[in-house]
């Protein structure tokens, strides 16, 4: 007998193995135990995904972006879940191969929910075939792991054109990068696909904002005229040459009214009829994540009411927004890790700040996941909180460059503290603050936060 | 005392955080109560050589690289080589480094440099150059550390007569085989260290900035000193993570 497919003896052999290792993993108590069992598996079976894939035949669907995957997996899980749909999900955000195959490895289910790093995309399609993909946005991060912005483009682009009329796709509308991704070589749209986007031109920025990702045409290279832009290069935009532009998206935010950190209330438009939706997590961004999980609901076949209710219930993927009391102090913890993503949490804070002194712990790591290169700080807009800041600490391997970025940005010298050790440096922020800390971790650097707060009993375990 | 600076194409090179050299560039100037000016010029605009003493180009993708090179040969080559010889700061970072020579081989396609230094750049077979990196450079005769990041695919050699800015303690430099990093000919530098290049070595700002001056005004000033502390521990950080690898 061949060993082929989910089921052979030896694959099973495998399979049971990697998933030992796991449970001795964790019965360490030395990690999460989210990626070792795949690294294991992948190790003694490469093509393990494909073959525990193909079980999962009520669908596949597979997030992507460089900004947001993790929430909005977490959106349309708690959707489905709202539906009692119960899919296997990468809920702990380890999103390389390794990840997804301990997902597959550890879970029970007949309907698989990915999120992809973008990078591994067109690879984890190629052995998942999924069913629906959702991407939203591609913005520059991480130069150094990943190349440059358009050669990622480019490899998106040709696993689109893998499986074009075999998946769905739900697309942003409003990334030129990734909605041009929707259409064929004439410029016709594609079957299956879906755009979500704005339509709320108060929600525009008063200028394009400096890291600005999607300049030229994908069709001809002339430079794109932007209406208006809200989020980076993510606006309302046309290309005067070649005439290409921003698809009407059927998923649409027509009025958004932002709450600070409370999150936010957004009119929807859909094809199953307008509603209006409370959103519990705060800012723009989060509204375009929810547009990407509503298309996605209605996509797998989810009423919208359902959709839009469970929303008011979407906790906050691990470290995206997360409130931890230490003492009788409050430490909302927000993750940066690259200028789009940083200036929406700046623009975020500064609407909450509303005049009073922001405290803020900042913590800029420099190791492999986070990337090396730790040049973005200078592309991200600090200067939106320089008299917003009351004291700020500077964490983090990279902790000086850190805090000489802020000293540029015009925040006051006086009022900036270094301390690269994080526990210490939190210690010293915490015990600095009068109510509420704002901590801003880089990804490594919010792992390293996540450990000692659990150590402290004061966080969950974010694996399950 | 004014610094002019004029930035080229910051629409198109822009790629590793470069507006943070320009910054740095002001601050600095402000904080001594130079007089600081910022202009910028892009896609078929031409240059007044004598209008601005500090010359600035930044890094690209290759696409921006391909939508640059040819218009800056034609709008501006000649400009910026009469204003390099008149003794104007011209810093190029990465992909505008690239620019600076007779040409960049991209794949089947050679982009035309600008002919300012004796250089050639290719792409060859391997992996991009990623990684921090330091460099040994000799200026008015004091060994200084330049630290910073390079990533790049392309790979420079430098002709016979050219100098190279500096020697590569730890990283890759021009190509990754011969041990030297970026160019210098008179007020000119290229290098890979891209990006926020000048706030990680003061030092090279405040040199850079004296020598823009002294072209404007015929004396070399000596600039006010700072309160760098942080500046310098920015500095050692970037070191640090060059040496650690």
């Amino acid at each position: 007998m061949s060993d082929t497919g989910q089921t052979g003896p030896l694959f099973g052999a495998k399979r049971l193995a990697a998933r030992a290792i796991g449970a001795a993993s964790r019965a360490s108590g030395r990690g999460g135990g989210t990626t070792l069992p795949g690294r294991v598996l992948l190790r003694l079976s490469p093509d393990a995904i494909a073959r525990m894939g193909a079980s999962l035949d009520q669908g596949v669907t597979l997030v992507s972006a460089t900004n947001g995957k993790t929430t909005t997996a977490g959106m349309i899980s708690a959707a489905l879940a709202t539906a009692g749909r119960e899919p296997v999900h990468n809920r702990a955000g380890s999103n390389m191969t390794w990840g997804i195959a301990t997902a597959l490895l550890e879970q029970e289910g007949s309907e698989g929910l990915f999120e992809v790093d973008e990078a591994w995309l067109r690879q984890v399609t190629g052995q998942l075939q999924p069913s629906l993909i959702v991407l939203g946005n591609l913005f520059r991060d991480q130069l150094d792991r990943y190349g440059e912005v358009e050669a990622l483009a480019e490899g998106w682009a040709q696993m689109v054109a893998e499986r074009a009329g075999k998946s769905r796709f739900a697309l942003n509308a409003d990334d030129p990068m990734v909605a041009d991704l929707g259409r064929n070589g004439d410029g016709k749209q594609h079957e299956g696909v879906v755009y979500f986007g704005v339509e709320d031109p108060s929600q525009a920025l008063p200028e394009l904002q400096h890291a600005f990702d999607a300049k030229h045409c994908r069709r001809c290279g002339h430079p794109y005229a932007y209406e208006r832009a809200f989020i980076g290069h993510l606006g309302h935009y046309a290309c005067p040459s070649c005439g290409a532009s921003r698809p009407i998206p059927e998923v649409a935010a027509t009025e958004i009214e932002l709450h600070g950190m409370d999150g936010s209330t957004v009119s929807l438009q859909t094809p199953q009829g307008s509603v209006r939706m409370e959103l519990p997590l705060p800012g723009l961004y989060n509204v375009y994540n929810a547009l990407a999980a509503v298309a996605a609901g209605l996509e797998l076949g989810i009423e919208l009411q359902t959709i839009v209710s469970s929303m008011a219930q979407v906790r906050t993927a691990f470290g995206r927004v997360e409130t931890v009391p230490i003492g009788d102090r409050q430490v909302s913890i927000l993750l940066i890790k690259n200028p789009a993503g940083a200036n929406e949490v700046l623009r975020t804070l500064k609407l909450e700040a509303e005049g009073a002194g922001l405290d803020l712990w900042i913590a800029l790591n420099d190791r492999i996941a986070d990337g090396r290169d730790v040049s973005w700080i200078w592309d991200a807009d600090f200067e939106l909180l320089r008299q917003t800041v009351r004291r700020v600490t500077c964490a983090g391997t990279r902790a000086p460059e850190m805090a000489l970025r802020l000293k540029y940005a015009g925040w006051p010298q006086e009022a900036i503290d270094v301390m690269p050790e994080i526990e210490a440096s939190l210690d010293h922020a915490v015990e600095q603050t009068p109510q509420r800390l704002f901590a801003l971790p880089t990804y490594t650097a919010l792992l390293d936060l996540h450990k000692l707060l659990s150590g402290r009993g004061l966080a969950k375990e974010f694996w399950r | 005392m004014e610094l002019r600076v004029l930035a080229l194409y910051p629409d198109q090179m822009n790629i590793y955080a470069d507006r943070g050299n320009i910054l740095f560039l002001q601050r600095r100037c402000e904080w001594r109560g130079i007089r600081f000016s910022h202009a910028t010029t892009g896609p078929g605009e031409s240059v007044d050589p004598g209008a601005h003493d500090f010359f600035y180009l930044g890094g690209g993708q290759d696409r921006d690289q391909r939508a640059v090179a040819a218009d800056m040969v034609a709008t501006k080559r000649s400009a910026l080589a009469s204003a390099v010889d008149d003794g104007a700061v011209l810093l190029a970072v990465c992909g505008g480094y690239q620019l600076l020579g007779h040409s960049y081989q991209l794949d089947a396609e050679r982009l035309p440099g600008l002919g300012l230094v004796d250089l050639e750049t290719v792409r060859e077979e391997g992996s991009r150059l990623i990684g921090n990196v330091a460099i040994e450079v000799e200026m008015d005769g004091e060994k200084q550390v330049l630290a910073g990041f390079e990533n790049h695919g392309g790979r420079t050699y430098l002709g016979d007569g050219s100098i190279p800015l500096g020697r590569v303690l730890s990283g890759f430099g021009n190509n990754g085989q011969d041990g030297l990093e970026g160019v210098r000919r008179g007020n000119l530098i290229g290098t890979y260290l891209h990006g926020p290049l000048l706030p990680k070595n003061a030092w090279l700002a405040d040199r850079l900035i004296a020598l823009a001056i002294e072209r404007r005004t015929g004396s070399l000033p000596r600039l006010e000193p700072l309160d760098d502390r942080l500046e310098e521990a920015a500095h050692e950080s970037a070191r640090r993570a060059a040496f650690s690898g």
